[in-house]
């Protein structure tokens, strides 16, 4: 891998960017392999590098059925933070926020990781009770928040209209070391760094089926064939239930449509990212200066990566109403992505009932933040063949034996996390 | 989207809550309450689901129209309306 820095930039500026290799290679599939990843988003890309880094599990393939980052970590609104509340999801984001930090770095690629900070917004004397407490919370947990007033919140964002009549700003609770990153650059330069350390880059093959006897996985079928694997990690965010309907599985969770859009670019105006739970919709402005923004899922069983018109229409009013002067902004595109909403609103990462096939799914619409602590703890649950503590709580059983982690306190609705 | 409830006919996706999947169903209490198989029978009920990429047969709520419920078989790819139904009758349509 040629490293990218400063001194390789102006040695390719020489020859006039003509000669720069490709970031991975794209080989053909071997007979067998260590380890397969199935899925090359976010979270498989992460899982491979890890195993490679951590384990030095380099036997590895990552087999996607389109290319690699097609799916949700290109579609997300790239907001990036670890202000949980329960234990079990706490520790584990913050360990995300560490490997975020660095991330560039490790990876010898420009994720633009930016602390830009994360603002939830209060609009009630409940939500402020309510977000002091999980303030309080993260802060015995040894995680960054900060309480800002109305006053502190107007500095931050001069645009925020702090006095609408339905959803008056009270106060709101900043995670400062939270932000957002450039999302596409995270899965190529997981799938660079993990190319560097040997593991193959299977694109355009779609697994068709698992080929497993007396319990135990022992690879899966493909567009390209059978490949074999003496162990098999699925990450495939709304394809989950499919993917397992394979292994015989069915799975705690549906598949929903979320929807996400972006404003024509404009000069810097929101330098932080604004987020308000009760008027459903959480905004920042990308680099390139368009407005990001998004809201709830669509509220029914979708596999279709493309929502309807009242769900924009809500997101948008809700946008407007916070901002009011991004009314005058044009719509440039919107976009969906599927996502499978687990029964609690908390994500799997775990072994299956069939051996050396594990699962890592159930990322609701909060998969992108996690990608660096999913792929660690995969990677872990995969070599060592069982969870780390920071995975401990997100296990499969967990709704067979009352342990779910429901952050929001909803119950079994899969459309309401 | 447009869905047609059984009683008021094609109305707009706004005025309808969804109630997830229509195939479902409580499981019936047993002979004996102590009985192992209820407890799994409960989680499967609460918890796991088909998630078909395809034809799905589910229950919406005319919540903002004439409040009653009934089923739909909707495609998830596609969004398609195969069919709706009251409640207590069959759906048809789609190739399931």
């Amino acid at each position: 891998m040629k490293k990218y820095s400063v001194f390789s930039l102006a040695r390719n500026a020489l020859d006039y960017h003509e000669n720069w290799t490709e970031a991975w290679r794209s080989p053909e599939p071997k007979p067998e392999y260590d380890v397969i990843i199935v899925g090359g988003g976010g979270h498989g890309l992460a899982t491979a590098y890890y195993l490679a880094k951590e384990h030095g599990i380099t036997n590895v393939a990552v087999i996607e059925k389109g290319w690699l980052g097609g799916g949700n970590v290109a579609r997300n609104t790239t907001i990036v933070r670890s202000n949980y509340q329960l234990e079990g999801n706490a520790f584990f984001y913050e360990k995300g926020m560490d490997l975020w930090r660095s991330m560039s770095q490790d990876l010898n690629y420009n994720v633009m990781f930016s602390s830009r900070g994360v603002i939830n917004l209060a609009h009630n004397d409940a939500q402020v009770d309510a977000f002091q407490r999980r303030g309080n919370t993260m802060r015995l947990n040894g995680i960054d928040a900060e309480w800002l007033t109305v006053a502190e919140i107007k500095k931050r964002a001069p645009l925020l209209n702090t006095e609408n009549m339905r959803y008056p700003v009270y106060g709101g609770l900043c995670q400062p070391k939270g932000g957002t990153a450039r999302h596409d650059a995270v899965a190529w330069g997981y799938a660079r760094a993990a190319d560097d350390r040997g593991v193959d880059m299977i694109q355009n093959c779609e697994v068709t089926g698992m080929r497993i006897e007396n319990g135990k996985i022992l690879g899966v079928e493909t567009t390209k064939g059978f490949i074999g694997a003496k162990k098999v990690g699925v990450a495939v965010a709304g394809h989950s239930s499919q993917v397992f309907q394979m292994a015989g599985m069915r799975l705690p969770m549906e598949t929903h449509v979320l929807q996400a859009m972006v404003s024509e670019p404009i000069k810097p105006a929101l330098d932080t990212v604004i987020t308000s739970g009760a008027a459903h919709c959480y905004i920042s402005q990308s680099d390139k200066g368009e407005m990001v923004f998004g809201g709830d899922i669509d509220f029914y069983n979708s596999y279709a990566q493309r929502g309807n018109y009242p769900i924009i229409e809500h997101v948008v009013t809700a946008m407007c109403e916070l901002f009011p002067a991004f009314s005058r902004l044009r719509l440039m595109r919107t976009w969906g992505g599927v996502m499978d909403m687990s029964m609690d609103g908390t994500p799997i990462i775990d072994k299956t009932p069939i051996d050396s096939l594990y699962i890592n799914a159930g990322w609701c619409y909060g998969g992108f933040k996690a990608t660096p602590a999913s792929g660690w703890c995969f990677a872990h649950t995969i070599a060592q063949d069982q969870p780390h503590d920071l995975n401990s709580a997100f296990r499969l059983n967990r709704f067979e034996t009352g342990h779910t982690l429901d952050e929001k306190g909803v119950g079994s609705t899969p459309n309401m996390h | 989207m447009l869905i047609k409830c059984p009683w008021c006919g094609d109305r707009a996706l706004q005025e309808f809550s969804y109630q997830g999947d229509a195939t479902v169903a409580r499981p019936p209490e047993p002979a004996d309450p102590a009985d192992a198989n209820w407890d799994d029978e409960w989680y499967q009920f609460v918890y796991l689901r088909d998630d078909p990429k395809g034809w799905h047969d589910e229950v919406w709520h005319h919540i903002q129209g004439c409040r009653k419920h009934f089923k739909a078989r909707r495609h998830t790819v596609t969004h398609v309306i195969a069919d709706t139904a009251p409640m207590s009758e069959e759906l048809k349509g789609g190739d399931k």
